[in-house]
């Protein structure tokens, strides 16, 4: 478990008004069985204009695969120190990863997308693969993915 | 010491080497499965590609082409994304894209053990291995040689040594090749090379447009298909996205609705050489070379398992156990290569001690006369090592041997080990014979020499040593138990037997083994002209090696035998009848017998000396020019295989035949009739000729004199000929 509020405050230009609450926010993300080697994800945010806000999680710890998550290289312009900290390993076919993190209050209801970017050796980029606003409603409502992901839930 | 190095690094990675090795050879025929079903290539520009895959497939996203040159498409159906391999042909797909699961299982394993980065690593240590093997084993095999100018001759020696250099001399450049690529690519993976060139800047400004008609975009126009590594579409409904394009040369971005270039930067060197150093150890794009590593790989078990078992072999000769040096009166220091002197050593040692002498056995590399203060003699047994070298353990003896000084009290005896048919035959224990005489060392023994392990000639040292030092005993020395076999006498031909000089041809029949015994290796073992046949006579456990007049081919074993005054092998089988067996192995001596081909073989023998030339005439069917000299006593009593001479001359199996007889009116020694042949022979040898002698040391001296004279006007010498395999004694 790591903390992202310092992170997304001091990595990026998003800035938080007055002291904001924070609260525990886990990503579920299962993968599906698409018969290759453990797949790379990059976790990002982009704010309500669309514009890169920070970056959450890296599964996959090796950087010269990450040209292959082209939406998130595109967004940090494959910048690695948007991920120090926050890397941890690829995911496996048929597996899913909990992700817990502090996220803002703020994040929430306020125009705030997800993206999730994946990629598999030998086997098509998925940019883009999830993209989910940020919202109240949206806690504990699976979103099925295109390629890899078979679903994506975060819980609050 | 880059022996032991070499030993020690095999051993230990030997079990690892061979698992990967294996998952390799696997890996190695994808490529070339992957090269018999992959649609052609096309000479069209990356322009033309794109259009094509666009208009079969308008969802496509993202266009890859392989180092083997294959050529993927990602794209949907419907709402299913799909990827196929595309025929640059139509555009269409032609076939699935997916990579087996095999393959996949391979080369996660082959990799990575199946231990993701740990495995990675592990596997990383491997390669590294592998080079460290491969380059101490290059400077092994240029020693074995005996330089480096020799080292493309064809390679000397016996058994699963011979093996090893044998297959280590194929595989090397293909171990080398996929070890150096290994640790590259290792390298990049865990990013330990410095970073290549990154991706150009994204973007800011756009056009805004979509759709631009990918056939008419001057940059793919110029950039032939070849040279893509992949093209990326914008995603779909994304106006401020672009198209990504990597090639060889490096990566950019073109607008998607007017096709201008918005960024490039080109790739650099780290870039070009991982991508390269990827294609030569995966064989994509290069299935030869892939299959070719494969076939390397191959003899990485074989070294693993030859290796081993010439180490063993060399262990299991033993050691031998000894009296404290301060205490003994006999020092016997030991330089061996394979661990095969040890052995003698040892039965040396046994025979000492049995007569009460307190020995003491050392290696040669602890040569130290102030710690023997008892010590009244010393005797080296020193092996040589390809060109004349010192064997490992004995690294550095010479030098403190040069600077010592002779001891009063203390004499001194060396006898080499080593084998006729390499450049500088016992150089090392040569040496250290001259190096003692100018350091006025008194003398125990005069210098001696051990041909190829032979126990006679052991034994022969053995008996001037129990001479000299008033004691009797005998070397018995039996290097290796030897599977022997019972053969009956078919023919006996004797001459000179009223002269009274016995000698006769024995033709043996060779022992019946059943189809299983052939299978298991345990029938005789494939002979031919030149090998030699160990006799164990009845009454000795010593044998007594001859040299074969026929091979596996002939159906028998044939044998010249001269009748010694007392010899109890010659006694007995001069005296053997028809019908009555002898016991004895079969020894190979491949370096003892004619290089194929149509080059000129000279033979050169005296008495006996004949049956492995006689043997070599008998087997040439193929009519090369084989030229004889042979000496004897007097045709009437000594000129063996006379008949069969004359008819291998008329059939061409013999291109010449000259004689020379001692015991005539006008006597003569076939060292006589080559030198007086001098200028005849030196064209033959110069024109690629190879010269065997056979016979008793001293006609074989006498003939290499007379040659050495007769090449000396074309600039050639006995020393380079034996270099090149082009001069091989088998003497006695």
């Amino acid at each position: 478990m790591k903390s992202l509020l310092a992170m997304l405050a001091v990595t990026t230009a998003l800035t938080i008004p007055g002291i904001a609450s924070a609260s525990q926010v886990t990503f579920t993300t299962t993968m599906r069985d698409y018969g290759g080697p453990g797949a790379y994800l990059a976790y990002y945010v982009t704010d309500a204009s669309g514009k890169y806000a920070g970056s959450l999680w890296m599964a996959g710890g090796k950087a010269k695969y990450y040209q292959h998550l082209s939406g998130w290289t595109r967004a940090t312009a494959g910048n690695t120190a948007e991920i120090n900290g926050i890397t941890g390993a690829s995911v496996g076919a048929g597996r899913s990863l909990s992700i817990t993190l502090d996220l803002a209050d703020t994040l929430f209801d306020a125009g705030y997308q997800l993206h999730i970017d994946s990629a598999v050796e030998d086997m098509r980029d998925a940019p883009n693969e999830i993209v989910v606003p940020l919202t109240a409603d949206g806690v504990g409502k699976p979103v099925s993915g295109t390629r890899y992901i078979a679903d994506f839930t975060y819980a609050r | 010491m880059i022996r032991s190095f070499h030993r020690w690094f095999g051993l230990i990675a030997a079990v690892l080497l061979i698992t990967v090795a294996l998952s390799g050879i696997v890996l190695s025929i994808f490529p070339a499965a992957e090269a018999l079903t992959r649609p052609a290539s096309q000479a069209i520009s990356v322009a033309e590609l794109a259009a094509r895959v666009q208009s079969a497939e308008p969802t496509v996203e993202q266009i890859r082409r392989s180092p083997s040159g294959r050529i993927t498409a990602y794209y949907f159906e419907g709402d299913q994304p799909a990827s196929a391999v595309i025929d640059p042909a139509t555009g269409k797909p032609a076939g699935s894209a997916d990579t087996s699961p095999l393959q996949r299982w391979m080369t996660n394993f082959h990799r990575s053990l199946m231990l993701d980065d740990t495995g990675r690593l592990i596997t990383a240590v491997g390669a590294a291995a592998m080079l460290v093997l491969s380059i101490s084993g290059l400077f092994l095999l240029a020693r074995r040689a005996g330089g480096w100018r020799f080292f493309f001759k064809p390679t000397r020696g016996t058994g699963k040594g011979k093996l090893h250099a044998v297959v280590s001399r194929l595989a090397l450049p293909g171990l080398l090749l996929s070890s150096l690529t290994a640790l590259w690519m290792t390298a990049t993976t865990f990013g330990f090379l410095p970073e290549g060139a990154s991706a150009p800047v994204f973007p800011a400004q756009v056009s805004g447009q979509t759709g631009v008609v990918l056939s008419a975009v001057p940059t793919l126009e110029t950039i032939p298909m070849d040279e893509l590594r992949s093209l990326s579409f914008p995603a779909a409904g994304d106006v401020t996205d672009v198209f990504t394009l990597k090639t060889t040369s490096g990566e950019g971005y073109l607008d998607q609705g007017t096709g201008a270039l918005l960024g490039w930067t080109d790739a650099g060197w780290i870039d070009s050489v991982s991508h390269l150093a990827t294609m030569l150890h995966t064989g994509q794009g290069m299935a030869w070379l892939g299959l070719l590593l494969g076939l390397s790989a191959l003899g990485v078990p074989v070294l693993g398992w030859s290796g081993l078992s010439v180490w063993l072999a060399g262990r299991r000769s033993g050691k031998a156990t000894s009296v404290p040096a301060g205490n003994a009166d006999t020092i016997l220091l030991v330089a061996s290569e394979g661990g095969t002197t040890n052995g003698f050593a040892a039965t040396l040692q046994t025979a000492l001690s049995a007569q009460g002498l307190r020995v003491h056995v050392g290696s040669m590399s602890g040569f130290n006369p102030t710690l023997w203060p008892k010590a009244t003699r010393i005797i080296l047994l020193a092996a040589t090592y390809g060109d004349g070298a010192a064997p490992a353990s004995a690294s550095g003896f010479l030098r403190d041997f040069k600077a010592s000084v002779a001891k009063p009290g203390l004499s001194l005896a060396v006898l080499g080990f080593g084998d006729r048919s390499f450049p500088a035959f016992c150089g090392f224990a040569a040496e250290i014979a001259r190096t003692a005489d100018e350091n006025g060392w008194s003398q125990l023994l005069p210098f001696d020499t051990v041909d190829r392990q032979s126990p006679q000639d052991f034994a022969r040292w053995g008996r001037n040593l129990a001479q000299t030092l008033g004691l009797d005993f005998e070397l018995n020395h039996r290097p290796v138990a030897q599977k022997t076999s019972q053969f009956a006498l078919i023919s006996r031909r004797d001459y000179g037997a009223d002269v009274q000089a016995l000698t006769t041809i024995l033709r043996f029949a060779l022992p019946k083994t059943s189809l299983w015994q052939r299978l298991t290796g345990q029938g005789l073992p494939h002979f031919e002209a030149g090998d030699l046949i160990g006799v164990v006579p009845q009454g000795s456990d010593l044998s007594r090696l001859y040299s074969l007049a026929s091979g596996s081919r002939d159906g028998f074993i044939e044998i010249c035998v001269r009748k010694q005054a007392g010899g109890l092998c010659s006694g007995q089988l001069t005296a053997l009848e028809p019908g009555d067996t002898m016991t004895a192995f079969v020894r190979p001596n491949p370096a003892f017998r004619p290089l194929r081909g149509r080059k000129p073989v000279i033979l050169i023998g005296a008495g006996t000396g004949i049956g492995p030339l006689a043997g070599f005439a008998r087997a040439n069917q193929a009519k090369q020019p084989m030229h004889l000299y042979f000496g004897a006593r007097h045709p009437a009593s000594d000129a063996l295989y006379a008949e069969e001479l004359s008819g291998w001359k008329e059939d061409g199996r013999l291109a010449s035949v000259s004689m020379a007889y001692s015991r005539t009116a006008t006597p003569a020694y076939v060292q006589d009739i080559v030198r007086k042949d001098a200028a005849r022979l030196g064209k033959l040898i110069a024109a690629g000729g190879q010269v065997l002698v056979c016979g008793g040391r001293e006609m074989a001296a006498g003939v290499a004199a007379a040659l050495a004279d007769g090449l000396a006007p074309q600039g050639m010498t006995l020393a380079t000929l034996k270099a090149e395999s082009r001069y091989a004694e088998d003497v006695y």
